[in-house]
C-alpha cells in the first residue's frame, strides 16, 4: 500500500514569555493509504496539534510532513477536515454549506448540474437530504455534524481529518455518527485520521490507534494495531475477546502509565 | 429614546400574540360542544398580556401630558397640550405647501433634511463600509489609523461645519458634509471589529478549502460582517438625525432644523414643541426600521 502521510522528525515548540515550549517533540508515524488512524491522549497532549500539522493549519518548527510525497506547507482541500463544532457558515443552507467545497474542488472541470448531483449524494449518504435546504441553526448538534462529514466527504479528499468530530455529541447520537461514518468509510475506502479520548471509538474505529504521552514535550507512547475485521458490528464486538484486550490495553496506557497528576 | 424603544418593542410584542390564541380557541369551541359546564378563564385573564403591554406605555404618555399640561397652565409664553394640538392639525392639513424658499410646509422641511442625512450618510457608508474592512483585516493599517481615528472621533461634527463651508462655498452641501463626518466613525469602527471577530472556525474553513479571496469575502466575510455593519449603520443614522437639526439651525435652507429656529424668530413655540414630537418620531421610526432589517440578518 501506498504511504498517504509520512511524519518525519516533527516536532512543535512555540515562544512564550518564560522561553520556549515545546509541545511536540520527535513524531515519526506513517499513514498508509486506506488506512483508518486513531490519535488518542490526554487533553493538552498535543493530539489536536498533531491533525492541524497534517491539515497544514499549523506549520511544525522541526522535522517535515509529507502527504502523498509532498510536503505539506499549508491547508489544502485534498486534506479535509471534520471540524470539532462542525464550523457550517450559519448563512448558507446545508445543501449551500456542502456546494461550496464541492465547487471548490470539482468546479473547473464538472457543470453545475453535476456539482448538483455531487452536493445531493454526499447528502444523502449521511442521511441528511432530507434537509438540504435548512439552515444550520433549524437543526440539531448531531445533523450539523452529519453535514460537516458530508462537506469532508463530498471534497473526495485524499485523506480526512477528524478533529474529535462526535465530541460535542451525547453517546446515543454518537453512537449511530460512528455506525454511520463506518459505513462511509467502507464505501469510500477513505484514509482518515482523527482525534478522539473516547477509548470504544478509537477501538471501534481505527485500523492503528497511536497513543501519545502527556505534554509538554508530548510524542507518541504506543502504537496499537487494531486487528478486527471490517465491517464491524457494535454489538458482536462488546463481547469479542480481542476488542475487550484492546481497550483494556488502551485503559492501562491512559490511566496507569500516562496518569495525570492533579489532572 | 433607544431604551424607551427597546422596552416598548420587549412589552408589545411577545405578549401580542396570546389573547389572539385565546380568541381562536374560544371561537372554535360553540361548534364542537355545548359551552355552559365548560370553565372558561375570566376576561380579565384573559386580556392580562395585553394590557401589561399596552398600560404601562400609555400611563407614560398620559403623565408627561399631565405634566405639561399642569406646567404651563399659568405661563404665557409656554403653549400647553390642547394649544400644541390645535395648531399641529393646522399644520399637519398642509404639510407640502410652497411660499418661496423660505417658507414651505413641514413635509418638505423634513423630506429636505433626511435627503441631507441620506447623502451624506450614503457617502459615509461608501467610504467607511470599505475602510472598516480593510482595518479589520490588515493589523498594520488598523494601528496606522486608530491614533487618527481616537483623536477626531469625540470631536462634534459641528466643528467640521466652517471647514465644509470654505470647501463646498454653500451651506447645503456643507450640512451633508457634517452628516457625512459624524456617520463615517461608527461605520468604520463596527465594520473593523466584525471583521476582527470573524469567528476562527470560519476561516479555519476558508484555509481547508483553500477559497479564493473573493469568495472569502463574499461567502464569509461579509456575511459574519453584516450583523455588525447594520449595528454600525444604526448608531450613524441616530448620529445623523441628532446633528442634522444642529447643523440646520446654522445654515438654513430648507430643514427641519432651520425650521425650528424660523419659527422661534417667529416666536411660534407651539411650533417648535410639534418639530421636537417629529423629530423624534422621525428618529425613532427609523431606529426601529434599521432594528427590523438587522432581526433579518442574526444567523444566531
Amino acid at each position: 500500500m501506498a504511504r498517504m502521510v509520512q511524519i518525519e522528525n516533527v516536532g512543535v515548540s512555540f515562544d512564550t514569555r518564560n522561553g520556549a515550549f515545546v509541545a511536540l517533540r520527535d513524531i515519526n508515524l506513517t499513514v498508509e493509504e486506506g488506512e483508518v488512524v486513531s490519535l488518542i491522549g490526554h487533553s493538552g497532549c498535543g493530539k489536536s496539534t498533531l491533525l492541524n500539522l497534517i491539515a497544514g493549519l499549523n506549520l511544525p518548527t522541526d522535522g517535515v510532513l509529507l502527504c502523498n510525497g509532498r510536503e505539506i506547507a499549508g491547508p489544502g482541500p485534498e486534506r479535509a477536515v471534520v471540524f470539532q463544532n462542525h464550523s457550517l457558515l450559519p448563512w448558507l443552507t446545508c445543501f449551500d454549506n456542502v456546494y461550496l467545497a464541492v465547487e471548490r474542488v470539482f468546479g473547473r472541470k464538472e457543470g453545475q448540474a453535476k456539482l448538483k448531483a455531487r452536493t445531493k449524494a454526499a447528502l444523502a449518504m449521511v442521511h441528511m437530504d432530507h434537509a438540504e435546504h435548512k439552515y444550520p441553526s433549524e437543526i440539531s448538534g448531531g445533523m450539523k455534524q452529519r453535514v460537516g462529514i458530508a462537506r469532508a466527504f463530498a471534497m473526495e479528499p485524499k485523506i480526512l481529518l477528524m478533529d474529535e468530530p462526535f465530541g460535542a455529541l451525547d453517546a446515543l447520537t454518537r453512537a449511530s455518527l460512528q455506525d454511520e461514518l463506518m459505513n462511509v468509510m467502507e464505501e469510500t475506502g477513505a484514509t482518515v485520521v482523527m482525534v478522539t479520548h473516547d477509548v470504544d471509538e478509537a477501538v471501534l474505529l481505527s485500523d492503528r490507534i497511536v497513543m501519545m504521552t502527556n505534554g509538554p514535550a508530548a510524542t507518541i507512547g504506543e502504537i496499537l494495531k487494531v486487528d478486527l475485521p471490517w465491517p464491524r458490528e457494535r454489538l458482536k464486538l462488546a463481547h469479542d475477546p480481542k476488542f475487550v484486550d484492546y481497550r483494556a490495553a488502551l485503559l492501562e496506557f491512559l490511566y496507569q502509565k500516562q496518569l495525570r497528576k492533579a489532572a | 429614546m433607544t431604551a424607551a424603544a427597546l422596552t416598548g418593542d420587549n412589552l408589545e410584542a411577545p405578549p401580542a400574540a396570546p389573547p389572539r390564541k385565546a380568541a381562536a380557541r374560544i371561537a372554535a369551541l360553540p361548534a364542537a360542544e355545548a359551552p355552559p359546564a365548560r370553565p372558561r378563564m375570566p376576561l380579565g385573564r384573559r386580556l392580562e398580556p395585553f394590557f401589561k403591554a399596552t398600560i404601562p406605555p400609555l400611563l407614560g404618555v398620559a403623565l408627561l401630558l399631565g405634566i405639561w399640561y399642569v406646567a404651563t397652565l399659568k405661563s404665557v409664553s409656554l403653549p400647553g397640550p390642547d394649544k400644541v394640538w390645535t395648531e399641529a392639525v393646522k399644520l399637519f392639513s398642509d404639510p407640502f405647501y410652497r411660499n418661496g424658499p423660505n417658507d414651505q410646509g413641514i413635509g418638505w422641511n423634513v423630506l429636505s433634511s433626511l435627503k441631507r442625512v441620506g447623502i451624506g450618510f450614503g457617502f459615509a457608508a461608501l467610504v467607511g463600509i470599505p475602510l472598516g474592512f480593510l482595518i479589520g483585516r490588515f493589523a498594520f493599517l488598523a494601528r496606522m489609523v486608530e491614533p487618527i481615528i481616537s483623536l477626531l472621533r469625540p470631536v462634534s461634527p459641528l466643528a467640521w461645519l466652517p471647514i465644509g463651508l470654505l470647501a463646498f462655498q454653500k451651506a447645503d452641501p456643507a450640512a451633508t458634509w457634517t452628516i457625512f463626518i459624524c456617520s463615517i466613525w461608527p461605520m468604520i469602527i463596527n465594520t473593523a471589529v466584525g471583521v476582527q471577530r470573524v469567528p476562527q472556525d470560519y476561516m479555519n474553513v476558508a484555509r481547508v478549502l483553500a477559497l479564493s479571496e473573493w469568495k472569502i469575502v463574499t461567502r464569509i466575510l461579509f456575511p459574519a460582517v453584516l450583523p455588525y455593519m447594520l449595528t454600525g449603520i444604526r448608531l450613524s443614522i441616530s448620529t445623523a438625525w441628532l446633528v442634522i437639526v444642529a447643523a440646520e439651525m446654522l445654515t438654513g435652507g430648507v430643514g427641519i432644523g432651520f425650521w425650528v429656529w424660523d419659527e422661534w424668530n417667529n416666536l411660534k413655540v407651539e411650533s417648535i414643541v410639534i418639530a421636537i414630537f417629529v423629530i423624534g418620531i422621525v428618529g425613532l421610526t427609523l431606529e426601529q426600521a434599521l432594528l427590523l432589517l438587522a432581526k433579518r440578518f442574526d444567523y444566531q
